[in-house]
């Protein structure tokens, strides 16, 4: 399982290095978004410093759902599904190696995103290293539930409007989790964060094996 | 063809008659709150929905939904009662939450706060849309009713954590005096109202099982007009493959004085 | 030696639609099974069907041993699939589309790389994506993912399609290749000239069903008038022999 996880990783990891579409387009489109909240909350009004942690994680959200999206269109280039599914690789390393390829593009996005909230909203950070624990167990979340739910929308001729409406209500308790964890760790709402990052935890690890025991059989549909 | 029977008529009957009388204790009998005047008797009305909704509903959807993945329990009628259940749960669910506002508009003054189980309750509403609109895709069949029961279990589980998420963010709703399910004999609540609130549990209750069994029956009744026209399908299928075979095409590689002469 | 291919009245149903509406057929060892018949007679779903791919609704359908009303999966790593589309990642190059392929199934790279030199892609043409490759070279880096992966029952939909001279040439070369490494070979065509030469037997495939597909003691159940027709074709077609 673990290596066929690591092939698909590879391969979807590979494709994205030659394809450059979430360097060029998806990073880019995160970014838009902290611009237009800029535009829509009034720099000057000090909320855009407040509510730092709540749009990063918001922005985050909206990518992923365009990365998700990306990992299923590159299967259905000329029926790679197909193939896919004859490759003869393990149900649970595909979904594995996918989601650790999302996650992995995720990450990189984050710490494009902090720079620019950093820059554009003028926050400060006080807790570097909560941070990044908080980034990496919500990226988790975030990627294997949307793997899963991405694999139940796949080739479907409606996926595109599909997918959000599925995946974004399930990730609203990520994305309460992760702002407030991340407001702690910016000092701007001083509180303890540690619940919330049990609870992202839990959510990763729920959906991990949820992901893990369904994707093959989901796969498998036509 | 009507999805009507002896027993559905009984319930029905049931069904009418505990609503009719909850009214008449709601709105004439039960006395009005000393703090929310009159307005309390709306919840005669929001708390079962709620109550129905949540639990029952949705519980028979993730039941079911289990039973029909499951491979020695796995049968058509699972998924129908999976798909008939979410939807009078959402029904119920919006109810909830259009009668909770109007009540929240007279009590609190605000047509909506974000308090931690009305937040709960409309993430719950999206994610069981989502569900239907699953279940609503032009796709095949048995792939989808596949799909729609994994996303039933997913939603399911997502469940507890949006209510632990919300209830850690926020705790101001009706501060559970009267209507906390925990305390529901406690002797705060009145003799009258408690009754009229137990009767409109029941009265509800009995809806959703008529809502329910009608709507099973309805999908049953769709299936089996589809599993006519896909006898009809094999038939006319095969009968192009018998005319096809009378008449082939024409096959080069035959022995020439064949070809026109080798069919019947 | 057991069958390779084993259906009895298989009905397969996409949708509502039932692609596959009855099908009796026997694939023995190391034959090269031609199926032919008017477009939308279920030719490539039978394919798909033999390589685990699409839902067995009734019947029976067995495919190099493994049962596949109950498990479609374990038989995909043996067969090797050249439909229709090639199936390839056309932001990967052919090495990367290869390598890929090759390792899933379980076979190091040295598989692809052999495969790719088989196939006339070595040099410069390993480099390049998928995307860019004319719609011959990328059917042959099709058929060079089934070369490399080296399998038991070869299915090929309309294999000669979109191939120059050469390439076909290759092609009848490689499958018999195959055929006398042990493997067995069942392929669709509406190329019946080429096909023939390749074919021990040939298949009419019509209404989601094939007509005299079985060897042997059952032979007597098919229905009506069928039997005649595939005995009067005769001509370059070897007659096969009939597996007691």
């Amino acid at each position: 399982m673990l290596r066929d996880a690591g092939l698909v990783a590879a391969k979807d990891l590979r494709v994205e290095l030659r394809s450059r579409v979430a360097t060029n387009q998806v990073v880019p489109f995160a970014v838009l978004v902290l611009i237009l909240f800029a535009f829509a909350l009034d720099p000057d009004r000090g909320i855009l410093g407040r509510a730092a942690a709540g749009l990063f994680w918001v922005t985050v959200l909206f990518s992923a759902v365009l990365a998700i999206q990306r990992s299923f269109a590159i299967e259905a280039d000329d029926d790679a599904r197909d193939s896919l599914r004859l490759s003869g690789l393990d149900g649970a390393g595909v979904f594995l190696g996918k989601a650790a390829a999302v996650a992995l593009e995720l990450l990189m996005l984050e710490a494009v995103l902090a720079v620019g909230v950093v820059v554009l909203y003028d926050v400060s950070l006080h807790d570097g290293a909560l941070l990044v624990l908080v980034c990496l167990l919500a990226t988790v979340g975030i990627a294997a539930s949307g793997i899963v739910y991405g694999v139940v929308a796949a080739g479907l001729r409606v996926s595109d409007t599909l997918l959000p409406l599925l995946v974004l209500p399930v990730l609203a308790p990520v994305l309460l989790a992760a702002t407030r964890a991340s407001e702690a760790a910016l000092a701007t709402v001083p509180g303890d964060a540690w619940p919330w990052v049990r609870l992202l935890a839990v959510f990763a690890t729920i959906y991990t094996v949820f992901g893990v025991v369904a994707f093959g059989p989901l796969l498998e549909e036509a | 063809m009507t999805t009507a029977s002896r027993a559905t008529r009984i319930l029905g009957v049931a069904t009418l008659a505990s609503l009719a009388v909850t009214a008449w204790l709601a709105l004439v009998v039960s006395p009005a709150d000393v703090n929310q005047g009159d307005a309390v008797r709306l919840l005669y009305l929001h708390a079962p929905t709620a109550w129905l909704a949540m639990y029952l509903s949705f519980g028979v959807t993730t039941l079911a939904s289990i039973l029909y993945l499951w491979p020695r329990t796995r049968s058509r009628l699972w998924d129908l009662v999976a798909g008939a259940s979410a939807e009078v749960g959402v029904l119920f669910i919006g109810l909830t939450l259009a009668v909770g506002s109007i009540w929240g508009r007279t009590t609190w003054g605000v047509w909506w706060t974000w308090d931690a189980r009305l937040t709960s309750t409309a993430v719950l509403f999206v994610l069981y849309l989502g569900y239907l609109a699953v279940r609503r895709v032009p796709a095949d069949p048995l792939v989808r009713s596949r799909r729609a029961a994994i996303v039933a279990l997913a939603a399911f589980i997502d469940v507890p954590i949006v209510h632990q998420a919300v209830e850690w963010w926020r705790t101001l709703h009706q501060p559970a005096t009267i209507f906390d399910e925990r305390r529901l004999l406690d002797p705060r609540i009145h003799g009258t109202m408690l009754w009229t609130l137990l009767l409109s549990v029941v009265a509800f209750t009995l809806l959703y099982a008529w809502l329910l069994i009608h709507r099973v029956r309805l999908a049953r009744m769709e299936e089996l007009v589809d599993d006519r026209e896909l006898a009809d399908a094999l038939a006319e299928r095969r009968a192009e493959g018998a005319a096809a075979t009378s008449a082939p095409d024409e096959m080069p590689g035959l022995v020439p004085e064949r070809s026109g002469a080798g069919v019947d | 030696m057991g069958l390779i291919v084993r259906f009895r009245s298989a009905v397969s149903l996409l949708g509502r639609f039932p692609a596959l509406a009855g099908v009796d057929l026997d694939v023995g060892a190391e034959e090269v099974v031609l199926l032919h018949g008017p477009n939308g007679a279920g030719k490539t779903t039978l394919l798909r069907a033999c390589a685990g791919l699409v839902a067995i609704g009734a019947g029976e359908a067995q495919v190099l041993g493994h049962d596949l009303r109950h498990d479609r999966r374990g038989v995909r790593r043996r067969v090797g699939l050249l439909g229709h589309a090639s199936g390839l990642y056309d932001d990967l190059t052919v090495e990367d589309n290869l390598r890929f392929s090759a390792r899933a199934a379980g076979h190091p790279a040295s598989a692809a790389d052999a495969a790719m030199t088989r196939l006339g892609l070595d040099g410069r043409l390993r480099q390049v994506r998928v995307g860019r490759l004319s719609a011959g070279q990328r059917r042959r880096t099709a058929i060079a993912t089934v070369v490399a992966r080296r399998p038991e029952l070869w299915l090929l939909d309309e294999p000669h399609a979109g191939l120059d001279a050469g390439g076909r040439d290759l092609l009848d070369t490689l499958v018999g290749e195959a055929v006398s490494n042990g493997a067995t070979v069942v392929l669709a065509s509406h190329e019946l000239e080429r096909a023939n030469g390749l074919a021990t037997r040939r298949l009419l495939v019509a209404g989601g069903r094939v007509v005299d597909g079985l060897l042997g003691a059952d032979r007597s159940d098919q229905p009506d008038g069928a039997e005649n027709k595939a005995d009067q074709a005769d001509g370059p077609v070897k007659q096969a022999e009939h597996v007691a």
